[in-house]
């Protein structure tokens, strides 16, 4: 039998519990489709093959014992900013090249309790910074579209190896919109969980006030099957919430009647794309269809101050959370230096990369006496009012929706020289990690060729609604079925 | 406003950056250009409004003070640039 590596979570499950297939043919065939669309997608910094192996053989003894979980026996791929004590964990830097771990992610402990295979580690930008997966101290990731787009970013590397059928699911990192954006830019789901759903122990630190990992998959079904997995309060996480973790995927399969559903105009932004425009308003209009109340005339005044808010408490944190590379307990050394403060300069000039940098600096900076009130301060009040006016609006509304990005990919090269072309890249998804709150991008269509998402933004530990939302449309329409040929 | 030779290297300095000349050049141009951006921050009207640290609302979380298996030495040093016996090795501090 041809194994497809195009199967979904709940698909490879229900052929595993009927003994069709086993795991350790599906893990080869999925090591095969990496072998044949690596080498035109690179979205893979490590492939873990042996351990795949092992980790498949372990999975069919468990599956011929009886015990079946949703992910016995699935491949993923795990984006290379969560600590895996068999895989070195790079962050695409090369001031972690060689970095194995002590210990595994809480998530990766849980995933792999569940009898998961873990095919490799993916690409990102340097330390989860960037929106195009260019900044990678190593190689672009191709986006599975177009070759010669970018996938998105920082998890451009997990979005374009499930895309490319190199893996059933991966899991990512949002601080500003890095598993929505790329989720978006190659026709996938992605989902940014609640600030404290999901245990962030292991996972290497960028900017921790706006931090959360989560899943991106084929398919909403595939979402809630990961969220249900990875979900739950972790006391090595002091910022995990104690909040019970209902089941996923009962809400799945409910219809939208009676939801009320807000269209924030700020969201439709200057500079937008027409087709993805065009793409958005016409999946609302099906979301009416399916029975949801659609409010077209929402605001949230401030939302045009996130992108300052996030590029100052982002860099702040990460300016702090980055003082830890100082090539005395692990990662790159500068060893060719007259002493203890120029080995410490010298390791991290040559340790990290431009961007990475970039940011380090704009944080020292906005930390620093005499700056700290005009800027640190000042944004985090302004982060109040962003705040509160989500609280107001999820008082009239189930949800929010909005474009996830207001481009389709662009062309890789095309934003590397302008910083803030870039950066609003992330201008629809920023927001909702300032605010600490859900959302989900799902394909909502093409321009042209290529994949427009759509973002669905719920209150605190409302992901059981956004999922319901997400359901209803993609069962609704066919976008989440067109697979990219390479 | 572009950042001064001088606050770009006061930076570096705060950082621990080590910068070559085309660095201190190019970060003073790009930060003052990102800085200029985030100008209408400014203006925003913030009277009486508090920060927000982090977004969800605990706040000192507690937990008993127990001794518990922590991780073992080998392994906390396996990936030591350079050691000595059950230590880091650093270079001299004083000098």
């Amino acid at each position: 039998m041809t194994i497809p590596t195009s199967l979904t979570i709940h698909e490879a499950h229900r052929l595993l519990a009927k003994k069709e297939l086993s795991s350790t043919e599906l893990t080869r065939a999925y090591l095969s489709r990496i072998e044949s669309v690596e080498p035109k997608v690179r979205a893979l910094m490590t492939v873990t093959s042996e351990l795949a192996m092992k980790q498949a053989a372990a999975a069919d003894k468990r599956i011929a014992d009886g015990d079946i979980k949703p992910l016995t026996g699935v491949p993923g791929v795990i984006k290379d900013v969560l600590c895996t004590r068999d895989a070195r964990t790079t962050c695409s830097s090369k001031m972690l090249e060689n970095f194995v771990p002590p210990y595994d992610a809480a998530i990766v402990e849980k995933l792999y309790a569940d009898g998961m295979v873990l095919l490799g580690k993916t690409n990102l930008d340097e330390f989860a910074m960037g929106s195009s997966t260019e900044n990678s101290a190593y190689f672009r990731t191709h986006n599975p579209w177009d070759l010669q787009r970018v996938p998105g970013g920082s998890s451009g590397g997990s979005a374009a190896a499930v895309a490319a059928g190199e893996s059933v699911f991966a899991l990512g990192s949002d601080t500003g919109g890095s598993i929505r954006q790329p989720a978006s830019f190659c026709s996938i789901v992605g989902v940014k969980p609640t600030y404290g759903r999901v245990s962030r122990y292991g996972l290497i630190s960028y900017a921790s006030s706006l931090d959360q990992i989560g899943p991106m998959t084929q398919d909403v079904e595939d979402a809630a099957i990961v969220l249900n997995a990875i979900s739950g309060h972790d006391e090595r996480d002091s910022t995990s919430m104690p909040n019970p973790v209902p089941d996923y995927t009962r809400v799945l399969g409910r219809d939208l009647r009676g939801m009320k559903l807000g269209i924030p105009k700020e969201y439709f932004v200057d500079g937008m794309q027409p087709e993805v425009d065009t793409a958005i308003k016409t999946a609302i209009k099906k979301l009416e269809e399916l029975g949801a109340n659609i409010d077209w005339n929402v605001s949230l005044p401030s939302t045009p101050h996130a992108l300052a808010v996030y590029y100052i408490i982002a860099p702040s944190e990460a300016s702090a959370n980055l003082a830890r590379y100082d090539g005395v307990r692990y990662g790159f050394s500068c060893q060719d230096a007259a002493g203890m403060w120029d080995a410490l300069e010298k390791t991290r000039q040559f340790g990290f990369g431009p961007e990475v940098k970039r940011r380090i600096m704009l944080g020292t900076y906005a930390l620093s006496a005499g700056y700290y009130d005009a800027y640190y301060l000042k944004a985090q009040k302004v982060r109040t009012l962003i705040r509160r006016e989500f609280d107001a609006a999820f008082e009239k509304y189930d949800a929010l929706i909005t474009p996830t990005s207001p481009t389709v990919p662009f062309k890789a090269g095309e934003k590397s020289d302008d910083l803030m072309a870039m950066y609003l890249s992330d201008v629809c998804t920023m927001p909702v990690n300032i605010a600490g709150v859900p959302a989900i991008s799902i394909p909502a269509g093409f321009g042209g060729s290529l994949p427009i998402g759509m973002q669905i933004i719920g209150k605190n530990f409302a992901e059981e609604t956004l999922l319901r939302i997400a359901h209803a449309y993609e069962q609704a329409t066919e976008w989440h079925k067109q697979k990219p040929e390479i | 406003m572009k950042l001064t030779r001088e606050e770009v290297l006061h930076i570096a300095a705060l950082a621990k950056l080590g910068m070559t000349e085309e660095d201190i050049d190019r970060f003073g141009t790009q930060l003052s250009n990102i800085l200029e951006n985030f100008e209408a921050l400014r203006k925003v009207n913030t009277d009486g409004v508090p920060p927000t640290t982090q977004p969800n609302t605990l706040c000192n979380v507690m937990k008993d003070d127990v001794v518990q298996p922590s991780l073992p030495v080998e392994d906390v040093l396996a990936n030591a640039p350079a050691r000595e016996g059950d230590f880091f090795r650093i270079r001299a501090v004083m000098e």
